[in-house]
């Protein structure tokens, strides 16, 4: 059982950790080890293209963390006084938004952007002299439209969690409903919406699928990589991987350390 | 004639089909510390909800200090709450939780005020040095304390405490007991406590109030509900009695079971008993200061009988299936409705 185990968790792990490995080659060729370097890491960000990629895609991930964590936040706290069915229905779309997988997501934003921009440009265009076309911002408002449900979820367990009283306390201390939410409620969520925009960046931040979708012009470094990997693996792309990797999974463990102390204090 | 600081005026709550508070009048006297006692469900924590400002009565008025506040929001009452799991908010310090309500006032008072405000509160229920700590770091006596400073650091009209002894344990209780009379002879507010414990009402309050299905039944001294209860209902609640047929129908005659006395004959029971019939003893539990036993006769069926540690020196003791004789003096027994 153990010999089992083993081999699947190497079976997932093994070509991650061969990227990681590969990226400090020295040599050309990707796969064949010569030497250990760093100089693929300072080719990759001295390339124009790979940072110009990276720049837009940590722009996207921001504005996409910061706006999930708004209307996220927002919409957990207006499900905790629906009630009804209007509640359930609310409650199995966040789960839909969460489980429809990145291609279904991307086709059919493609498609309302697409029919948007037929309807909308003729008039635009003739009024301002203006055309929407999609780019950066038609990837953060697909990203934030299932990263809401990210947010909102995690906030809503937060929410149920969390002692009435402790409202109730507030405002018989004198504190307005305003001041309640300010000084109580909005403290007591803190980390579970700071986990919920770290869950948001890192997602947008590795999506390709969707950006493929709905990038229009724009690069996007999972794009950039995709388009890169068509002329064969080199070790700069190893590099960006490995860097990728590791942002990633340092926000998921400073998201999972956040909602654990928060856990604790509550 | 003290002024009421707190009044239920013909109130009436109504959830939905069912009513939880039925046509309440009740008025708190200034500086008294006042009890509502019911069991479960009986209506008291939605009384003191709505005193606080939680719920708003369906029909009738509360009045704070002559004003009717009937629809006022609880943070524009002043009055302040001791929550039954003391709601301490767990992301500030203790300091920080007591001065709570002060840093609501407009404008904010320097912290240098906040700080000696803290500090005197805290001194207030001996927890002198503490303020830097968080809340959830403290014991659960020590929690319920702060809970306290919170709410008296803001010199309310009226202390509201909903069951603020029920989440500690036995031994902490007893002290916490003394510690709440002391502190409201010390600060002279009025506390008005919810509570399902007979004990902790009786032991603590000015006045108790018994509460029975949304309706208050008796209020007075735990010495008048004790001694003159006026149903068997409250007889039953506050304390122990024994009820047995009463002269006409619907009513029911109480004896507490320490004004009945026990010897091993009838001839050897005091003169002068109204009643006095012949028994067998069914249980015997010892407690230390007193034996409590249970006792079965033809003519009255069973009951229980309180005996004192100094009697047994000249009754004796009895044992399980020993014959004895029990009886009570005229003015033991009370006739009292049946319900």
């Amino acid at each position: 059982m153990r010999i089992y185990a083993s081999l699947i968790y190497i079976f997932l792990y093994a070509p991650i950790a061969l990227i990681v490995a590969l990226s400090f080659n020295a040599g050309k060729q990707s796969m064949v080890w010569t030497g250990f370097s760093v100089e693929w890491y300072g080719k990759a960000f001295s390339n124009p293209l790979i940072t110009e990629a990276l720049g837009t895609s940590v722009m996207i991930a921001l504005a996409t963390a910061v706006l999930s964590a708004i209307f996220g936040t927002m919409a957990a706290l207006g499900l905790e006084r629906t009630k009804g069915w209007l509640r359930i229905v609310f409650d199995a779309l966040i789960y839909i938004a969460i489980m429809v997988p990145g291609i279904v997501i991307g086709i059919s934003s493609l498609i309302t952007f697409v029919t948007i921009f037929d309807v909308v440009n003729p008039a635009l265009e003739a009024l301002f002299n203006l055309r929407l076309r999609m780019g950066m911002w038609s990837v953060i408002a697909t990203h934030v439209l299932f990263n809401i449900a990210v947010v909102a979820l995690m906030v809503r367990a937060r929410l149920q969690g969390m002692d009435r009283s402790l409202v109730e306390a507030s405002e018989d201390l004198y504190a307005t409903p305003m001041g309640t939410f300010r000084q109580v409620v909005l403290p007591l969520l803190a980390p579970s919406i700071l986990a919920g925009a770290l869950l948001a960046f890192t997602f947008s931040f590795e999506d390709f699928i969707i950006a493929f979708f709905v990038a229009g012009p724009d690069v996007t470094l999972p794009i950039y990589v995709f388009s890169a990997i068509r002329r064969g693996v080199t070790p700069e792309i190893n590099a960006i991987g490995t860097v990728v990797l590791l942002t990633s999974l340092l926000l998921l463990l400073i998201a999972q350390w956040i909602l654990q102390r928060g856990n604790k204090q509550a | 004639m003290t002024q009421a600081v707190i009044e239920l005026r013909n109130v009436s709550k109504r959830f939905g089909e069912t009513l939880a508070v039925v046509d309440n009048n009740l008025s708190v006297n200034a500086g008294e510390f006042l009890s509502i006692l019911g069991p479960s469900g009986c209506g008291k924590t939605t009384s003191l909800r709505m005193m606080a400002g939680f719920e708003q009565p369906t029909e009738g008025e509360v009045y704070i200090q002559g004003t009717n506040v009937t629809g006022v929001p609880a943070y524009r009452r002043p009055v302040n709450m001791v929550f039954q799991h003391y709601a301490l908010f767990p992301h500030l310090s203790v300091a920080d939780n007591v001065t709570y309500g002060l840093r609501q006032r407009s404008p904010k008072p320097p912290s240098a005020e906040l700080a000696r405000a803290a500090d005197e509160a805290l001194g207030m229920v001996r927890l002198s040095g503490l303020g830097r700590r968080r809340t959830y770091e403290l014991s659960g006596g020590q929690q319920q304390r702060v809970a306290l400073a919170r709410a008296l650091i803001n010199r309310p009209a009226v202390l509201l405490l909903d069951e603020p002894l029920a989440a500690l344990d036995r031994k902490l209780r007893a002290e916490m007991q003394f510690e709440l009379q002391n502190l409201q002879r010390d600060v002279g507010v009025t506390f008005l406590l919810v509570t399902h414990d007979q004990e902790e009402a009786l032991s603590m309050s000015d006045r108790v109030c018994v509460m029975r299905e949304g309706r208050i039944v008796q209020i007075g001294s735990p010495r008048e509900l004790y001694d003159r209860p006026n149903s068997r209902y409250v007889a039953d609640f506050v304390g122990k009695s024994n009820f047995f047929a009463g002269p006409s129908a619907g009513t029911v005659t109480s004896v507490r079971p320490e004004m009945i006395e026990l010897a091993p004959t009838e001839k050897k029971l005091p003169q002068g008993l109204a009643t006095a019939v012949p028994a067998k003893v069914l249980n015997r539990i010892f407690v230390g200061d007193f034996t409590q036993y249970r006792l079965a006769s033809d003519r009255l069926g069973e009951f229980l009988v309180v005996s004192p540690r100094r009697n047994e020196r000249d009754v004796g003791t009895f044992e399980i299936g020993d014959q004895v004789a029990a009886g009570w003096r005229g003015d033991a027994a009370q006739v009292l409705a049946d319900n």
